[in-house]
């Protein structure tokens, strides 16, 4: 969560804002509509949405970066980008 | 939870697993590494190609074996039906990606997480285990700390770097 942090300084927005929200069962994971960890939502909106055929439960995430590669971690531009969209609604 | 286990200088479990065309491999000769992956975690996919480009660098001197453990009812990503599809969307792999249905072999080896790389030598002694390299998002470190083992074994070296952490998600016990 660092990197979100770091971008929320960024973008002008406080840190502490960020909630954290640990999902421990696959019933919280359905309330939650979440794909997997981690699950970054920023204004509500995931910060690189899931397909519609990824499942919702316990799993890892696979984020695709803008220059292709695949990683357990959401690209840091798509980070920015979101909370910059957040911010100018 | 995995509570067993080989440390370094142990000899390799036997094993006895199929692969995604349903033949089964052994280990019957070293040097052999054997690593843990699976198709749904991304510190595996991301050093995936790392991987793959090893056991081509290394053939003819070095066996490699993939194994998946994970549960695939939970995840069906990691199904055997869904290995033989990635295989062969891929163009087929240069080593055998073997289903641990069981969970048996990864509990004696034990292995923890995707991936985790077992390194034997001619012996079938453990000689390196861990991670493939210091960082999954960086492909420029090129699996060096799992070369760096295989190149010591095959030039009857000490392995000057044994044991790291292997990074990634946990295996899927049932």
């Amino acid at each position: 969560m660092g990197m979100v942090r770091a971008e929320m300084e960024v973008a002008g927005i406080d840190p502490a804002e960020l909630r954290i929200v640990e999902v421990t069962s696959e019933e919280d994971a359905a309330r939650h509509r979440f794909p997997g960890s981690p699950t970054i939502r920023i204004g509500g909106r995931d910060v690189q949405p899931p397909g519609p055929e990824e499942p919702i439960g316990l799993t890892c995430r696979v984020y695709r970066h803008r220059d292709g590669r695949l990683s357990p971690l959401p690209d840091r531009a798509d980070i920015r980008v979101a909370l910059e969209e957040m911010v100018s609604r | 939870m995995n509570q067993q286990g080989i440390a370094i200088g142990d000899l390799a479990p036997d094993l006895a697993l199929p692969d995604t065309d349903g033949q089964t491999w052994r280990l019957s000769a070293g040097p052999v590494v054997v690593y843990w992956t699976c198709n749904h975690c991304p510190y595996a996919l991301a050093w995936h190609d790392r991987l793959l480009d090893v056991a081509r660098d290394y053939e003819g001197r070095v066996r490699f074996l993939a194994v998946n453990s994970n549960d695939a009812e939970r995840y069906p990503a990691d199904s055997p039906q869904a290995m033989r599809e990635r295989v062969g969307a891929e163009g087929g792999w240069p080593h055998p990606y073997l289903y641990d249905e069981s969970q048996e072999v990864a509990r004696a080896f034990g292995a923890e997480r995707t991936p985790d790389v077992f390194a034997f030598d001619g012996d079938l002694a453990l000689r390196y285990r861990g991670a493939p390299d210091a960082d999954y998002d960086d492909p420029a470190q090129n699996a060096a700390w799992l070369r760096d083992a295989l190149d010591a074994v095959l030039e009857g070296r000490e392995v000057g770097r044994a044991e790291t952490d292997p990074v990634g998600c946990t295996i899927k016990w049932k």
